[in-house]
């Protein structure tokens, strides 16, 4: 009996042996299990199920994986639209906002809106017919009146620079929280984990970006987060009093659910160590070290604000 | 755990009655560290004399040996271990290196010239990256293992009174921690530590972003760094980062990557 020999077999006729088993360490971890309790005998049993469960897959993608990933679809394609809109690509809003913004302002923004394209089609490749349809323009309403059935949370969002700016930056902060909740979730897939963690901080640059956009640009100077309503750092510091339009960006900042797993922003308990004891510093700083993930219901709800 | 924690504790020992005897213990640290590793992952791996007999007697696989492949002793090279701790510590290595770095740029005063905006973010990354090292030391401690020592840096390639050398450098540390991050992330097994790597990679990747937009404003997602076509940044495996940090650590201090998890 020999494992490893067995494995390195199959991986000649199956290159992808590995990525199947969802990784060789994993591997090891599946022996760990159940080393202790099982005699030797039962490792060709407890190897079968392995395979199954690596093997049994349909289209080569779990269902946590598939939903994961439609998830940051979902996210991709509210970001999308609402760069699209903003810009006017489509001719079709006549957005105010075309005029506002200009110069490195509008092609900054136009850098963003590229990515968040190629967001989409990506997740679209890998997820293929297992994706979610387009979810279109018109599923969405960023003024966040839900299609006038309530009042706008941010009326002037494509008329008004700073407003458009605001909301984007709200976007840009959950979409980083978000793909942070859901890497947990890809661990069995090497492949799909490192692409979503590679999206992952490409969504923490344009959040970094649009802060700094917001205060005027790199060279002024970032307000003291003590106060409410000081311009924003590049970075999240403390709940940042609720982000910049506290009535409705509040939850972007907030706890998720369960709270113990996914705290607010202000959060300085990392790994059950207080972070803010070990290097003796203030609440602020402390926070600001770490950003914090979000469950999907909160992202979610969060999103919802945007749609019809 | 339990065993882990044990088999530490007795690593400890071990080390305390090592350090009386030589005049290096950090030194004999890392080479009693290697040959017990491979001990310690075989009980981990809980299958007792029998499984570990089974699995390394037909072991014909390099990389499973390359796991556990032994460091030379007499390099002075830092090994950052193996398994999740190993990643951990080789976190530690890189902050520790970040850490450094921006208190030295605070300590120099900052550079000629530098803008009232440009010391607070500076100030605002020393404490970061500070906490980060602080962070992860104790986070390996509090694991049941044992950090890596505290690295000498060798920053003689850069000039503290130059704008454009100190940012420069912020720039490249920076973009190597997040491409570093991105690239170790699917390296470790505890999904806890896989979150933890997350919320610090995306604190490292606005740090990134704002360096840019300091050096030249709008290049927070360069091509160098984003792959413009898919919208993803590129990672860099623990060997690619350890090749470019290693520039910026002292003989002695430099660190070796080769016994963590490849894939």
């Amino acid at each position: 009996m020999n494992i490893l020999k067995i494995i390195t077999e199959i991986e000649k006729v199956d290159p992808e042996v590995y990525e199947r088993l969802d990784q060789r360490r994993q591997m090891f971890k599946h022996f760990a299990g159940f080393g202790k309790k099982l005699a030797v005998a039962a490792v060709p049993l407890a190897m079968g199920a392995m395979f199954q469960k690596a093997y049994g897959q349909t289209g080569g993608l779990s269902r946590q994986i598939i939903d994961v990933l439609n998830f940051a679809l979902r996210l991709e394609y509210l970001e999308f639209y609402f760069y699209e809109n903003g810009l006017d690509f489509s001719g079709r809003t006549g957005s105010a906002l075309n005029s506002g913004l200009t110069g490195q302002n509008r092609a900054d923004i136009v850098k963003i809106y590229n990515d968040e394209r190629a967001h989409v089609n990506f997740l679209r490749s890998v997820l293929g017919s297992a994706a979610i349809p387009d979810l279109t323009r018109d599923s969405f309403d960023f003024t966040g009146s839900k299609g006038g059935t309530r009042a706008a949370l941010f009326p002037d969002v494509f008329s008004n620079v700073g407003t458009f700016l605001a909301v984007a930056q709200a976007l840009e902060d959950t979409g980083v929280r978000a793909y942070k909740g859901g890497a947990p979730l890809l661990i069995s897939n090497n492949t799909i984990l490192e692409a979503a963690l590679n999206i992952h901080s490409v969504e923490a640059r344009h959040a970094s970006h649009l802060r700094t956009m917001r205060r005027g640009g790199p060279q002024a100077e970032p307000g003291d987060p003590s106060n409410a309503g000081s311009t924003p750092q590049s970075w999240i510091s403390g709940n940042d009093n609720g982000g910049p339009a506290p009535a409705a960006t509040a939850a972007v900042y907030g706890a998720g659910n369960p709270a113990s797993l996914y705290p607010s922003e202000a959060n300085v308990i990392q790994g059950g160590l207080n972070v803010q004891n070990i290097s003796q510093v203030s609440p602020n700083e402390a926070s600001e070290a770490f950003d914090e993930p979000l469950d999907m219901g909160t992202v979610l709800a969060i999103a919802g604000n945007f749609t019809r | 755990m339990e065993i882990i924690n044990n088999f530490h504790h007795l690593i400890q020992i071990v080390m305390s009655h090592i350090s009386h005897k030589s005049s290096e213990a950090e030194n004999a640290q890392e080479e009693v560290m290697v040959p017990l590793q491979r001990r310690a992952f075989l009980r981990y791996s809980g299958a007792g004399v029998a499984l570990s007999g089974l699995v390394l007697a037909g072991c014909t696989d390099d990389r499973l040996n390359d796991i556990f492949k032994q460091v030379d002793r007499n390099s002075g090279v830092v090994n950052v271990g193996s398994g999740d701790v190993g990643i951990l510590n080789y976190a530690y290595a890189l902050e520790q290196l970040e850490a450094a770095f921006y208190a030295k740029v605070t300590q120099e005063q900052f550079y000629l010239n530098a803008t009232r905006a440009e010391r607070i973010i500076l100030k605002d990354l020393a404490d970061h990256e500070k906490i980060h090292s602080d962070f992860l030391y104790a986070a390996i401690k509090a694991a049941g293992a044992i950090p890596i020592k505290k690295l000498t840096p060798d920053f003689s390639s850069v000039n503290f009174a130059s704008r454009a050398s100190v940012l420069g450098t912020a720039k490249a540390f920076e973009d190597l921690g997040v491409a570093a991050y991105n690239g170790a992330g699917k390296l470790i097994s505890n999904p806890a530590y896989l979150t933890i790597a997350g919320k610090i990679v995306s604190v490292e990747a606005r740090h990134a972003a704002l360096i840019r937009d300091l050096l030249q404003n709008g290049t927070f997602v360069g091509p160098d760094v984003v792959d413009p076509t898919t919208g993803l940044e590129k990672s860099k495996s623990p060997a690619e980062v350890a090749a470019i940090a290693n520039t910026f650590l002292a003989q002695g201090s430099k660190i070796d990557v080769s016994s963590l998890p490849r894939d």
